[in-house]
């Protein structure tokens, strides 16, 4: 398998994003998702995609996962154009139907690995090693549909992490959870990740967890995608949420993405442009 | 105070309080489940109330009554034997080793044309979701012969196949493949997109993809098509042996249930009826509730 980041220090970024546009077919023509977007994720990054409803960022992450090829620009990852889905790109969705319902929490984790080749012996060891991690080692054996939101999520985690990909794609992993349990998985997330330092590419559409979570935010504007701006955030934690400067950038940013003053704009314009029918 | 002028009366400011959290109670602490929570045991009364089969076998047990009620009133065994002599007739054809042997005729056959049928199904379905032409395949084929009952399509048979089990496998595998290719088909529609998406993302190939996310995700449509499936084979079993009876000297149940009233038996065509009636019960409810029972209730997709 692959080193863990750090361990080989590259004086290279990870994830190359360059001129990204990303088109889809909908009914009404070809609609543009993102349009010429260019970012850089470098190892042990916790990069943000922020933005609005219509911004592109989670077709992005699926562009990254390889789910989606991009009409123009470059996506290299380690100096690797993504062509296809791999397991070096393990994704966490935000719907809960992302484990099997037929395979209990172990097995669930187990899966990836089995798939990648890893002998049973050893998934199995890996696999409990992460729910012990996320603390769900108690419910190894119990199926999905007896977990609660918040414990599934730490099984899709704990399912990725396992994989110990380059890096880890989360699409708005806790936007399904209630606000406390999100609360606790960011810093759950937060811990794992001083614990054992992955590269991460998160996709958001709350300021504040953008600004908890991540190190460095990338802004998008909606309709189509476009890079706004691109800001540090490593300075911030859950514990300074609600702290001045926290307050300060939080409000930059909602300046940046609604305009000054403007903050229900967005939802008078039309859910998409249409740039060919 | 008065910003608010429509308010007749203001609430008053009560003092805060905070209690400390306590142990929780014994009976939330057993069995190792967080939040169990639970106040008061089920009592086994209430426990009887639930159970599904203690309510239908009463059910069962007014419908005999009535019947055999019915049958004492009208008093013409020709026309309607009572419960109780249908019973015996059961009993003493199984007892002689009589309906056994046509059961089991019947069922040798039914078995062969299910299987057929459910090969030929997932064959179907397999280039349907594969290739756009075998989806365009299944769905005009499927929409063609889904309302066609089998029995219509036995004096063909017959043409081809000659009176033997050959016409028997061919309309029963008619009975049950577009029903279980309709199903199967819906059931790997609605596997989730997250679902594919992460069986992508591991690397599963096309196979692996099928047997390992698609066919257990699609698993209680299947199942659902397999016991819609059955329940067609076995009455269109019955209705064409029924037409045509023996296949090459042996009879099955319905060559048994024609032959009676041919006889004017009419206990022992009740008899039949209740023999099949009777084997449909045993594999719903043994079988495929078994299965259910294992598989997709035990993982949560189905009640």
């Amino acid at each position: 398998m692959n080193v863990l980041p750090f361990q080989v220090v590259q004086n290279e970024p990870l994830l190359k994003a360059r001129g990204v546009t990303i088109d889809y077919q909908s009914d009404r023509g070809t609609v543009r998702a993102t349009h010429d977007v260019s970012f850089e994720v470098w190892r042990g990054d916790r990069f943000v995609l922020l933005g609005p409803s219509g911004c592109g960022k989670s077709t992005l992450l699926k562009a990254v996962g390889g789910f989606i090829a991009p009409r123009a620009g470059s996506l290299q990852l380690d100096g690797k154009p993504i062509l296809k889905p791999g397991p070096d790109r393990i994704v966490v969705f935000q719907e809960f139907d992302q484990l099997p319902p037929w395979k209990t929490v172990k097995q669930n984790v187990m899966f990836p690995l089995l798939a990648g080749g890893t002998p049973k012996k050893e998934a199995e060891a890996r696999a409990m090693d992460w729910l012990a991690k996320v603390g769900l080692a108690p419910f190894a054996d119990a199926y999905p549909h007896t977990l609660s939101g918040g414990m599934k999520a730490r099984v899709a985690i704990a399912r990725a992490l396992a994989m110990q990909p380059e890096i880890l794609l989360m699409d708005e992993p806790f936007a399904a959870l209630d606000a406390l349990t999100r609360r606790r998985m960011q810093e759950e997330l937060h811990a794992l990740w001083e614990e054992n330092p992955f590269t991460m590419l998160f996709v958001t559409h709350s300021i504040e967890e953008a600004l908890v979570v991540g190190n460095r935010i990338l802004l998008l504007s909606p309709h189509p995608g476009r890079v706004r701006a691109e800001i540090n955030s490593h300075q911030f934690g859950l514990h300074s949420a609600g702290g001045a400067e926290f307050q300060a950038t939080a409000s930059r940013i909602h300046k940046l993405l609604f305009g000054e003053g403007a903050a229900h704009v967005e939802e008078t314009l039309p859910a998409g442009r249409v740039v060919q029918s | 105070m008065s910003v608010n002028a429509n308010l007749k009366w203001e609430p008053p400011v009560r003092p805060e309080y905070e209690v400390p959290l306590e142990a929780r109670p014994a009976a939330a602490h057993g069995a190792g489940m967080p939040a169990a929570g639970v106040v008061a045991p089920v009592s086994p009364l209430q426990r009887l109330a639930q159970a599904g089969w203690l309510r239908k076998s009463i059910l069962l047990l007014v419908i005999a009554a009535l019947w055999e009620a019915m049958a004492r009133w009208t008093d013409n065994d020709l026309l309607l034997p009572g419960f109780v002599q249908t019973a015996k007739a059961l009993v003493e054809g199984t007892v002689s080793g009589e309906l056994p042997g046509y059961i089991g005729v019947s069922l040798a056959v039914l078995l062969q044309g299910y299987l057929a049928g459910v090969a030929g199904a997932f064959l179907l379905t397999t280039l349907a979701i594969s290739t756009r032409v075998g989806r365009d395949l299944l769905e005009t084929l499927t929409a063609m012969f889904n309302p066609l009952p089998a029995i219509a399509l036995l004096p063909v048979a017959l043409l081809w196949f000659g009176l033997g089990k050959g016409s028997l496998i061919f309309v029963l595998m008619h009975s049950v493949m577009w029903p279980l290719a309709l199903n199967t088909y819906a059931g790997f529609r609605s596997v989730p997109d997250t679902l594919r998406m992460a069986g992508r993302n591991y690397g599963l190939g096309n196979v692996r993809m099928v047997t390992q996310i698609l066919i257990p995700a699609a698993l209680p449509a299947i199942l659902s098509g397999l016991k819609i499936g059955w329940a067609f084979a076995w009455r269109t079993l019955i209705a064409a042996e029924l037409v045509f009876g023996t296949t090459s000297g042996k009879g099955g149940l319905g060559w048994y249930i024609f032959q009676s009233r041919n006889e004017l038996f009419t206990d022992k065509v009740f008899a039949g009826l209740a023999a099949v009636i009777l084997i449909g019960l045993l594999f719903e409810n043994i079988v495929f509730q078994q299965v259910e029972r294992l598989t997709v209730r035990r993982w949560g997709m189905q009640r």
